[in-house]
């Protein structure tokens, strides 16, 4: 077991000769829950595709739990345990609501079922379809989406679609979950709301959480340690209260 | 030396071709696949047009030719404008799919007209064939492959220049670049995506020309050649208009030299398709596509 | 209690829809199997069938492809031709060595085409991984005439002059015709409406969103492509069959395009559309070949492309949009609850349905809903999100 549970190196990406992001070096506890800031264009979304298998980081490399990902393709990252969310949601828009959750519980071990099974419907395809149903409805009732669970996703308001993300990523189980932006367009209601659901996951399912966003208040009343980046480099890290009140920060934030 | 030439001037004819399939992809988004039919149409055109002056007899041969050929362009560039207005444009903005299938019924319209008219028996007329060959040395080459080389690459040269230069090229660029956004800046798409699918004809009428000496008129005439094109376009990067030349001379270099070879000529159709199957699989956009990078 | 409800939602959910093509091909193989034994079916009848059987087995494979999968394929004649000329060239082989039954034989070359024409659905879905849209396209349009090509040149499948194999006697063909359309119905339904079905969607829905999910992209598009091409092969014996001499000229990239427009015209993702549509189509072609003969031969084409043009212009065109909601049979019942849905192919068409979703309620339908909506229209403009909940839950299924 790893002092933690995800450890990058020396992490940095260059696209054509702009360098996104250097030297990022982020080392996160298990069970903690950990942000990312820093003014648009700093790179946080970039380390996270890094993270996911998007992009190739073209310098250093990261570690979950002691295992190296780099140059893992996308679904074997997330097989390994890192699930993420996006900027701009991609749901499955033309799906309902429980199937997208459902697409997450597809590779989970115990709901193996050959497309064979599936074709011929041999008995095991339903009883495999009836326990993906009931565990995917289950991890909707945490969010609050059970009874939406049959409208399509595109028709979600705003709040519930990103919920609705989370949940579908949640789904895939794994040790380490990506969220960004979670509470962009979310009023102070949701927002609020997102805050107790994200610590409630990250208690009941074991989770490790990392996330991106711009809202400070909910940043300082979620995270416990925070990584500032500022043109792609790493401007401070330490704990939320220390990060945010740092001099720099400020500056590169209100561009004193 | 005999069979580059003719290379070079299948390909100037599939470049021609090509690249009316390329600059609609640019302006449109939709593959038109009536374009192989345009040829079609202005072969027979050009056909019964020459048919009758000569008969009439009160012209030279080359200024009754002459003139059959501009009609032929302008009744073709009328066609494109046309099938581009009934059919397109009420799809715009519906699913490329939607265009692509209406597109295919267009083809098979003209396909099912022309037969109506002309008949489905092949017809041969030389019109460039009467210049004869020409002897350097040894081999033998016949003028109108090198006219249509030389007409082809000044055609190309002009088509660059007047997209890079005039000020309905360069709306045409921005109009492939971002519909909407050109459309805020002024610019007048409806305009541009008929100017693009007329010059698209014309080109096209240009290719029937050159396509006569070496084919017979048929309803039929449009497909091979279209496919090929559309081919050539797609190995050059489709909406790529240098991409569309260098496909286009490729693909018919490549298809003269197989078909003098015996052993492989039969073979000819499929080693291009392959080509162009390896080409994509090791650059998915043409040779000389753009890259555009999806953002996560 | 709970069962109960989930077994009335499953019925009011439209779950029926997945068995009423069973049905209907069931009842109509019925009938015409009464006709044939009390009247006797004519002989252009006899010969029709097949072919529509066929041309829907061709169809709903494309649609695995194209519909579900979400990607362009011009090359399904490709996979049907490699299954005529290995099918029927197995079944010539089996005829001459003897004793095996006919059945045996039939299901036996059906088999063998299936698998080879999957081997090459394999190669093509390679491309297919690093392809996209009108690239793969061109693609799989190449390797169709590729594969006509070579087998136009291969001397001992006949060449030039096709393969010769045993022509069916018509009383029978179609009833092996229509179960083996029955069969490949049954695995396309199964596979769609199963995890692996949904896999699928969620790759043509967001491909990003699919692999950050943990789905393998990679071996969903190989097995969607060789499923469809093994059951694009099974098309190519029944064709050969029916035809009697298997002739390289008909898979051109023509044909794959007919099929093509099976698919698109009958609802992309609707297994119910492409089988209608099929079925309309090639009998519409039948009828009209055989209708109108020598000068007034080109006329078919002029013809079939008009109600193409019609019927696309008809059903996409934005500007048809209010005429096509007008006479929309769902809102005539002007029902709230159906604003917000929107049938599955439909939506597949643009993949932005979001756009048309949110304006629908306040917008487009306000005739037509609020009239006699139980619900007053200030009320629904405040509480929007309330009127979502209201009109979605309980549809889907389950």
């Amino acid at each position: 077991m790893a002092e933690y549970l995800l450890e990058t190196q020396d992490l940095g990406i260059s696209f054509g000769g702009l360098k996104a992001v250097q030297h990022a070096n982020i080392k996160i506890k298990k069970g903690q829950i950990y942000g990312m800031v820093g003014p648009n264009g700093a790179g946080k979304t970039t380390i996270f595709n890094m993270l996911t298998g998007v992009y190739l980081p073209t310098t250093g490399t990261f570690f979950l739990d002691g295992e190296e990902l780099k140059g893992k393709t996308q679904e074997q990252i997330n097989h390994k345990g890192i699930a993420r969310t996006f900027q701009n949601i991609r749901l499955f828009s033309n799906m309902s609501v429980i199937r997208n959750v459902m697409v997450g519980l597809h590779n989970q071990p115990q709901y193996k079922c050959s497309f064979l099974t599936s074709t011929f419907r041999l008995p095991k395809h339903f009883r495999v379809e009836r326990e993906m149903r009931e565990h995917a409805r289950e991890i909707l009732r945490v969010f609050g989406l059970e009874e939406e669970r049959n409208a399509l996703a595109c028709n979600l308001p705003y709040g519930q679609q990103r919920k609705l993300e989370i949940a579908r990523a949640l789904a895939t189980n794994p040790k380490l979950i990506l969220l960004d932006e979670p509470a962009a367009g979310m009023n102070p209601q949701e927002t609020a709301d997102l805050v107790r659901i994200v610590k409630k996951i990250r208690d009941e399912f074991d989770l490790t959480v990392l996330l991106i966003e711009h809202d400070m208040k909910f940043v300082s009343t979620i995270c416990e340690e925070l990584t500032v980046l500022n043109f792609g480099t790493v401007l401070i890290q330490g704990d939320t209260e220390t990060c945010l009140n740092d001099p720099e920060v400020i500056k590169a934030y209100i561009g004193g | 030396m005999a069979i580059a030439i003719n290379g070079l001037s299948l390909g100037a004819i599939y470049a021609l071709i090509a690249l009316g399939y390329t600059m609609v992809y640019g302006i449109a988004k939709m593959l038109n696949f009536a374009h192989g039919d345009v040829i079609m149409v202005g072969a027979y055109i050009i056909y019964t047009m020459c048919t009758f002056t000569w008969n009439l007899g009160s012209m030279p041969i080359w200024l009754s030719s002459l003139i059959s050929f501009v009609v032929a362009v302008a009744v073709c560039t009328i066609l494109g404008i046309v099938i581009e207005k009934v059919a397109y444009k009420p799809l715009r903005g519906a699913s490329p799919l939607a265009a692509l299938i209406t597109a295919i019924g267009v083809s098979y319209l003209l396909q099912g007209i022309a037969q109506l008219i002309w008949g489905a028996d092949q017809r041969t007329i030389s019109i460039l064939d009467r210049l004869g060959t020409v002897s350097l040395g040894d081999v033998v080459i016949k003028w109108s492959a090198i006219i249509t080389v030389v007409v082809g690459a000044i055609i190309m040269v002009c088509l660059v220049l007047f997209i890079k230069r005039t000020r309905t090229g360069r709306a045409m660029l921005a109009v492939s670049e971002d519909k909407g956004a050109a459309q805020m800046m002024g610019v007048n798409v409806n305009a541009i995506v008929s100017t693009t699918f007329a010059i698209g004809s014309g080109l096209a009428t240009f290719a029937s020309l050159f396509y006569l000496p070496i084919t017979s008129v048929s309803p039929t005439l449009g497909a091979m050649p279209g496919i090929k094109a559309f081919a050539a376009a797609v190995i050059g990067g489709i909406g790529s208009i240098p991409g569309a030349m260098l496909g286009g001379v490729l693909l018919g270099v490549v298809e003269v030299v197989c078909n003098s070879i015996s052993a492989v000529a039969s073979y000819t159709t499929a080693i291009e398709f392959a080509l162009l199957i390896i080409i994509l699989l090791v650059r998915p956009i043409g040779l000389l596509g753009k890259k555009r990078r999806v953002k996560v | 209690m709970a069962e109960m409800t989930t077994k009335k939602n499953r019925f009011q959910n439209g779950k029926w829809k997945n068995y009423i093509s069973y049905i209907v091909i069931i009842i109509f193989l019925a009938i015409l199997i009464i006709i044939n034994l009390t009247k006797g079916l004519g002989f252009s009848d006899k010969s029709t069938l097949p072919r529509i059987a066929f041309s829907c087995i061709l169809a709903v494979s494309l649609n695995l492809v194209v519909g579900f999968l979400g990607e362009l394929s011009l090359g399904h004649a490709g996979f049907m031709c490699v299954g005529a000329y290995l099918g029927c060239y197995t079944a010539n082989v089996l005829r001459t060595s003897g004793n095996i039954p006919e059945l045996v034989t039939i299901i036996l070359s059906m088999l063998v085409a299936g698998v080879v024409a999957a081997v090459f659905g394999f190669i093509i879905g390679l491309p297919a991984l690093r392809l996209k849209g009108d690239y793969l396209a061109i693609a799989t349009l190449a390797f169709g005439e590729i594969v006509r090509c070579i087998f136009k040149n291969l001397p001992f499948f006949g060449g030039a002059m096709g393969m010769s194999t045993k022509l069916y006697d018509g009383n029978t063909l179609f009833i092996i015709a229509f179960i083996t359309l029955l069969f490949v119905v049954f695995c396309c339904q199964n596979l769609i409406n199963s995890k692996h079905g949904r896999a699928v969607v969620a790759i043509r829905d967001n491909e990003i969103a699919a692999k950050a999910m943990g789905i393998n992209v990679t071996y969903y598009k190989l097995l969607i492509f060789m499923v469809a091409a093994f059951f694009a092969g099974m098309a190519g014996v029944l064709y050969g069959a029916t035809i009697g001499t298997i002739r390289q000229e008909t898979f051109s990239y023509n044909y794959s395009i007919e099929i093509l427009v099976m698919v698109v015209l009958g609802g992309m993702g609707s297994i119910n559309g492409s089988l209608i549509a099929a079925a309309v189509i090639t009998w519409l072609n039948i009828t009209l070949q055989s209708q109108l003969s020598g000068a007034l031969a080109p006329v078919k084409s002029i013809v079939y492309a008009l109600i193409l043009i019609i019927i696309v212009v008809f059903s996409n065109a934005p500007a048809m949009k209010g005429f096509r909601e007008s006479i929309n049979p769902r809102n005539w019942r002007k029902k709230t609850e159906d604003a917000g849905k929107i049938k599955n192919d439909a939506a597949a068409w643009d993949r932005i349905p979001t756009k048309i979703r949110m304006d629908d309620p306040l917008s487009v339908d306000t005739r037509t809903t609020y009239a006699d909506s139980p619900v007053p229209p200030d009320v629904v403009v405040k509480n929007r999100d309330e009127l979502y909940v209201k009109e979605e839950t309980g549809k889907e299924e389950e």
